[in-house]
């Protein structure tokens, strides 16, 4: 079963249109709880850090989010389910969930912000589970991007204007900037690796 | 690189898909779920979808034809048309839209761009802008190209870029349905003075026409409606005409 995080600002009707595609099961995780129930998470987040993380500390998913992060089971986070995974955004200065060394920072380029469509990633060192998907175009929305720390962590760029950190991975923890639901055919196949990453999530498709 | 975006527009009303010429003379163009499909199939972008009546009980229409076509197609859609409020984006939203078209109500309540881009995010705020040309310069209008607003269009595109649209969708009255091209110089206009996205619409007639409003006319996507729905070219025909001169697309 696929934990898909709703901490009631994120736009969850297309992740879950595209599990049900893959006819992966899955379920909503609301309350820490409810994180028990699960083998691995996807974490779709739209909007600013600041309101999000406070909209997960109100449901105490903050704590929950950041030991299930550690306990090393699959997570897949999506946008702002990848941003919140560093320390801070300097969109709102919000601290976020703190688990890869990083910030969040406004995407420098002199192209046009927010960076809207679609777009193709190259595949770096970490990105083993990318690996079939180099070269494909996703299709990507959003003004902020990640800035790790550590480069081993880098699993994809994307280039506009400049290249920026389109994909983290770090073990079981996998983070794109663009949006796999919405990616057609190449989206589906994202979430199909993921979802096959957690062999429960196999056997309950069949 | 960044891909320029072709978006099939579906004008609905009563569950169909119409099309007219300069905002009148509707004429029926079929199911929209079919076409959306087909859209999607030939490698469109995205999708917009403009409830052209936007009454009650055309937005209840619209949920169920959002809610149907996010179900089964995973590229990003669009949804305007009589979008008044919070709840109506929501609604929306909820259904599966990634982003809603507001261009009435934003001229008659500009808070309302602030109010959407900071409860939803500015990634699902797309600002509509239907323009007529002037002597000097373009006017905005609303209601269905019937109602002059005073607004200069390049201004109030910088105003409401400063409200949080995450996107422009700029369409010419005067070329709507008429497909004889963009209207390029409006375009190009607005988009050198927004940093957001800008989507051209109003006026494709060939794939030339495209072309120019990605080029000369300096638009980030380009909105087309008569040319796919006629049948004389595909999405994927446009798209690799467009490839063949040199502009990015998603192939």
């Amino acid at each position: 079963m696929i934990g898909v995080i709703d901490y009631g600002g994120g736009n969850l009707a297309s992740v879950g249109h595209a599990l049900d595609r893959l006819g992966v099961e899955w379920a909503l995780v609301r309350r820490a709880r409810d994180l028990d129930r699960v083998q691995s998470v996807v974490f779709p987040g739209v909007g600013s850090a600041g309101a999000a993380m406070s909209r997960l500390r109100a449901a105490g998913l903050d704590v929950a989010l950041a030991g299930y992060l550690r306990s090393g089971r699959p997570y897949l986070g999506i946008c702002l389910g990848l941003q919140l995974l560093f320390e801070e955004s300097s969109e709102d200065g919000s601290p976020c969930l703190g688990v890869l060394a990083g910030r969040v920072v406004r995407l420098v380029t002199p192209e046009k912000v927010p960076h809207v469509g679609w777009n193709t990633i190259e595949v770096a060192a970490a990105g083993g589970a990318l690996e079939g998907l180099a070269g494909e175009a996703f299709y990507f929305t959003h003004s902020y991007v990640v800035q790790p720390v550590s480069p081993q962590v880098v699993a994809a760029r994307t280039i506009h204007g400049l290249p920026f950190v389109s994909a983290v991975a770090a073990g079981p923890i996998l983070g794109v900037q663009f949006h796999p639901e919405r990616s057609g055919g190449a989206g589906l196949r994202l979430l199909a690796i993921f979802s096959a990453s957690n062999p429960r999530a196999l056997a309950d498709a069949g | 690189m960044l891909a320029k975006r072709i978006l099939p527009c579906l004008d609905v009303a009563a569950g169909r898909v119409v099309k007219g010429r300069r905002f009148q003379s509707l004429r029926d163009q079929g199911d929209p779920v079919l076409l959306a499909r087909r859209y999607a199939d030939e490698g469109a972008d995205e999708l917009v979808f403009l409830d052209i009546e936007a009454s009650l009980q055309g937005r209840g229409t619209m949920v169920d034809l959002v809610s149907r076509v996010a179900r089964e197609l995973f590229i990003p859609l669009t949804v305007g048309g009589g979008i008044r409020s919070e709840s109506d984006i929501r609604l929306l939203l909820r259904a599966g839209a990634d982003k809603v078209a507001i261009q009435s109500a934003a001229v008659g309540d500009p808070e309302l761009v602030q109010l959407a881009a900071t409860s939803f995010g500015s990634q699902c705020v797309v600002v509509a802008i239907d323009a007529r040309r002037h002597q000097q310069g373009w006017e905005v209008f609303t209601h269905g190209a019937r109602r002059p607003t005073g607004l200069d269009a390049v201004s109030w595109a910088h105003e409401v870029e400063r409200r949080g649209a995450g996107e422009l969708l700029v369409t010419s009255i005067d070329q709507d349905g008429v497909r004889g091209g963009y209207d390029v110089e409006l375009t190009r206009a607005i988009s050198d003075t927004v940093q957001i996205p800008v989507i051209a619409s109003g006026g494709a007639g060939t794939p030339d026409d495209l072309l120019e409003v990605l080029t000369v006319g300096h638009a980030d996507a380009a909105l087309a409606a008569s040319i796919f729905h006629s049948g004389d070219w595909t999405v994927a025909a446009v798209k690799e005409r467009l490839h063949a001169q040199g502009v990015a697309v998603r192939l």
